[in-house]
C-alpha cells in the first residue's frame, strides 16, 4: 500500500520564488512514475517536498493515504537516491547500505542478509569491503540503489540519477533501473530532465514546466497525443516541426494552408474534428519521423512535397534532413538509402495522418 | 637501417639528456636550500642540546667551546627528574593542554556543526563573529580576564588555564571547522537525514569522520596554543604547584641573576618532546587521511 498523492501543491522560496505553482497527482502503487521537464521547471522541488527535505508551502501530500506534511523524512518511509550519489565517503559499500537499517536498530543478521541480498540484485557483492573513492561511478550509483532497495521503503526517489555518467553507462544503468524495478515493483518516482530517460523508464510519465504539470500520460500517449505545445515540443527526437498556417475548405476538402502556397490536405477521417476550425489561423505540427522520403504516396494520408536540404545528418539507421520549408527550419526523417543531398531537391512524403493542429494563441492541440 | 632513418633520434636523445640534467641541478639546489633551513632551525636545539649534557662547571668555564661538550653528563636532566618541581610542571601542562584540547574540540565542533548547517537567524554574522573574535589580541584581554578569574576565586589556581585557553582556540577552530563542514555536500546530511539520522548521529557518525583531518588540524592547534601559553599563566600563577611548563621552568630554574643553565636547556628539550610526538603522530594520521584513496583512484 504505497500510493503517493498530491493536492494541489505549492511550494514558494524565501524571496517569493514560486517553484511549484499547485500541482495535483496520483501515484499508484507499485507504479513508475516519471518528472520530467526542463532545468528549472520544479521537478527537484516537487521530489524534496515527497521526501521531507522541503516543507510544503501549501496544499498536502500523502503517502499510502497517509497525509505526511508534517512527517519529518525519517518516518515517511522512502529512500532517495541522489544525483552525485551521496554515499558516505568514510564507510564501506556494506556499511554505506547498512547505516539506514542499523540506525533503525535492525538485528545484525537481518541487516546482512538484506545488504547480501540487495548487492545480488545490483550485481556488487564483490566490492562490499571497498570504500565509495575505490568505486567507479557506475559502481557508486548501483551502491546508492543498494542504500535504496535494502531499507525496502514505501516509495523510491530518484532525482537525476544518471546525469553523471556518460553516455554509454548511463544507457546500460537506465535498463538496470527498470530491471531492478520489475524485480522489487516499489513505488518510485523518478526525476530526469532528459525525455529519452522518462519515456523508456515510465509507466507514466510527468511533464512539467514553469511550476505545473503540463500532462500526465503514458509515454505512448504522450508521443501520439500531446495535449500542449510545449509537451509536443518537449516529447520526441528531433523535435516535432512547427508550422504557422490557416485551415481553409478548398476543392471540397479541408486543407492545412501554409506558407509559400504550400497546400496539405487534412485525411478524411479528421475532417470532421477540425471542420469548425476553417479559416482559422493554426500552427501546423509534425514529427521529423513523418516527414519522410518520397513513399506510400498512394495511401490517402500522405502528401507529396518537394524539399531542398541545407544540411544532411546520416545517423546510420536513417538520415535527419534540415530544410526550409514555408519560411521555417524543419527537420525530416529519410531512408539512409534516400539520395539526399545538401542542395539537392528531394521528392518527400508527409504523413497527414500524425499532424498536430494547434492553438497559436493558447498553445493547446486542438 | 639506413643512417637516414637514424639520425633524426640523435637530437631527441640529446635534448632528453638535457632534460634528465636540468633535473639533477633542480634537484641539486633543492637540497642545498633545504640543507640551509634545517641547518638554521637545528642550531639552536642543537645548542641547547649541547649546554644540557655539560656540568655547571664546563658551563661557566669561558674558555671551553659552546658548542663542544667535553664532559657529558646526564646529571642536569637527572636532577630536574629527581629534585624540584619540574614534574609537577610537567603533569600541570599535560592536564591543561589535555583539557584545554578536549574542551576546545567539544565546543568548536558543535558550534561549527551548527553554524555551517543549521540556518538560523543571524547565523552568518555569528559566523565572521566568531573568526572576529579570534583577531583581538591576548594582551588587551588579560586584564578584565585578571579580574573575571580573580571573582571566580581562580587565581593562583592552574584550572583557570583550562578555563582561560579555550577562549585562545576555540575561536580558530570553529573558523577551521565551520570550512570544513561547508565542504561536505549537503546531500550528505540529506542522505543520512532520510535513513534514519537525527543531529546527533548526524554529527557522530557523518560528520566528524569525514572532517578528520579538519578535526586533527584543529586539534593540533588547540595543543600548541595551549601547551606554549606564557603570558597568562606568567600573569595568574604565582605557586610553583600551580605552574605549568613554561612558566615553571623560568621561574623556578632563574633566581635572581642565578641561571641554572644546564637545567633550563634540560627542561626545554623534554618540554619540547611532546609537541614532537604529537606532531609526529597526528601529520602522519592527518596526511593519510588526505590522501587515502588519492591513489587508488
Ligand atoms: N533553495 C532554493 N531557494 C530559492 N529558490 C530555489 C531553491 N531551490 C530551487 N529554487 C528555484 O526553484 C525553481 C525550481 O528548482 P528545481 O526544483 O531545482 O528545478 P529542476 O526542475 O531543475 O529540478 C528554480 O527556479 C530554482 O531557481
Ligand atoms: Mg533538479
Amino acid at each position: 500500500m504505497a500510493q503517493v498523492t498530491l493536492r494541489k501543491v505549492v511550494k514558494a522560496y524565501e524571496g517569493g520564488v514560486q517553484a511549484v505553482k499547485g500541482i495535483d497527482l496520483d501515484i499508484a502503487d507499485h507504479e513508475f512514475v516519471v518528472l520530467v521537464g526542463p532545468s528549472g521547471c520544479g521537478k527537484s522541488t516537487t521530489l524534496r517536498m515527497i521526501a521531507g527535505l522541503e516543507e510544503i508551502s501549501d496544499g498536502e501530500i500523502a503517502i499510502g493515504g497517509k497525509v505526511i506534511n508534517d512527517v519529518p523524512p525519517r518516518d515517511r518511509d522512502i529512500a532517495m537516491v541522489f544525483q552525485n550519489y551521496a554515499l558516505y565517503p568514510h564507510m564501506t559499500v556494506f556499511d554505506n547500505m547498512a547505516f539506514g537499517l542499523m540506525l533503525r536498530k535492525f538485528p545484525k543478521e537481518e541487516i546482512k542478509r538484506r545488504v547480501d541480498n540487495a548487492a545480488r540484485i545490483l550485481d556488487i557483492t564483490p566490492l562490499l569491503e571497498r570504500k565509495p573513492k575505490a568505486l567507479s561511478g557506475g559502481q557508486r550509483q548501483r551502491v546508492a540503489m543498494g542504500r535504496a532497495i535494502v531499507r525496502d521503503p514505501k516509495v523510491f526517489l530518484f532525482d537525476e540519477p544518471l546525469s553523471n555518467l556518460d553516455a554509454k553507462l548511463r544507457v546500460q544503468m537506465r535498463t538496470e533501473i527498470k530491471k531492478v524495478h520489475q524485480t522489487v515493483r516499489t513505488t518510485t518516482v523518478y526525476v530526469t530532465h532528459d525525455q529519452v530517460e522518462a519515456m523508456t523508464l515510465a509507466d507514466r510519465v510527468v511533464v512539467m514546466n514553469g511550476g505545473i504539470i503540463e500532462q500526465v500520460g503514458s509515454p505512448q500517449e504522450l508521443y501520439h497525443n500531446p495535449k500542449t505545445r510545449f509537451v509536443a515540443g518537449f516529447i520526441g527526437s528531433p523535435a516535432m516541426n512547427f508550422i504557422p498556417g490557416r485551415l481553409e475548405n478548398g476543392a471540397g476538402a479541408l486543407r492545412v494552408h501554409l506558407p509559400n502556397d504550400i497546400v496539405l490536405p487534412v485525411p478524411a477521417e479528421r475532417t470532421a474534428r477540425y471542420q469548425n476550425l476553417a479559416g482559422r489561423e493554426i500552427l501546423f505540427g509534425i514529427r521529423p519521423e513523418h516527414l519522410t522520403e518520397a513513399k506510400n504516396l498512394d495511401r490517402p494520408h500522405f502528401a507529396p512535397m518537394t524539399a531542398t536540404p541545407e544540411v544532411t545528418e546520416p545517423m546510420g539507421m536513417e538520415t535527419l534532413v534540415h530544410f526550409k520549408m514555408a519560411g521555417a527550419e524543419i527537420c525530416g526523417r529519410v531512408d539512409p538509402l534516400a539520395p539526399a543531398a545538401p542542395g539537392q531537391p528531394l521528392p518527400m512524403a508527409v504523413d497527414m495522418s500524425n499532424m498536430h493542429i494547434l492553438d497559436p494563441q493558447s498553445g493547446r492541440v486542438l | 637501417m639506413s643512417s637516414t632513418t637514424a639520425t633524426p633520434f640523435v637530437p631527441a636523445e640529446i635534448k632528453h639528456g638535457s632534460l634528465k640534467r636540468e633535473r639533477r641541478w633542480a634537484l641539486i639546489g633543492a637540497y642545498i636550500a633545504l640543507a640551509v633551513f634545517v641547518l638554521f632551525f637545528m642550531i639552536p636545539p642543537f645548542h641547547m642540546l649541547m649546554t644540557s649534557l655539560k656540568s655547571s662547571a664546563e658551563i661557566a668555564d669561558l674558555s671551553g667551546n659552546p658548542w663542544i661538550v667535553s664532559a657529558p653528563t646526564l646529571q642536569n636532566y637527572w636532577e630536574l627528574l629527581t629534585e624540584g618541581n619540574y614534574l609537577i610542571h610537567f603533569r600541570n601542562s599535560v592536564i591543561v593542554t589535555t583539557c584545554t584540547v578536549v574542551i576546545s574540540m567539544i565546543i568548536s565542533v558543535m558550534a561549527a556543526f551548527a553554524l555551517a548547517r543549521m540556518k538560523f537567524w543571524g547565523s552568518a554574522t555569528l559566523a565572521t563573529g566568531v573568526f572576529l573574535t579570534y583577531l583581538v589580541p591576548e594582551t588587551l584581554l588579560f586584564i578584565p580576564m585578571f579580574q573575571i578569574i580573580g571573582s571566580l576565586g581562580l587565581y593562583n589556581n592552574m584550572w583557570a588555564m583550562v578555563l582561560i585557553f579555550p577562549t585562545l582556540t576555540v575561536p580558530f577552530c570553529t573558523w577551521i571547522m565551520i570550512g570544513y563542514f561547508a565542504s561536505i555536500p549537503k546531500e550528505l546530511d540529506e542522505a543520512a537525514l532520510i535513513d534514519g539520522a537525527g543531529h546527533l548521529q548526524m554529527l557522530w557518525k557523518i560528520f566528524i569522520p569525514v572532517a578528520l583531518p579538519g578535526i586533527l588540524a584543529a586539534m593540533i592547534f588547540a595543543f600548541t596554543v595551549s601547551w606554549a601559553a606564557f603570558i597568562y599563566p606568567i600573569a595568574f600563577l604565582v605557586s610553583s604547584d600551580q605552574m605549568v611548563l613554561t612558566v615553571g621552568i623560568v621561574s623556578d630554574l632563574i633566581r635572581a641573576d642565578t641561571f641554572q643553565w644546564g637545567k633550563i636547556m634540560a627542561g626545554a628539550l623534554m618540554a619540547a618532546l611532546p609537541p614532537l610526538l604529537v606532531y609526529a603522530f597526528l601529520m602522519d594520521y592527518y596526511i593519510a587521511g588526505l590522501t587515502a584513496g588519492a591513489t587508488k583512484g
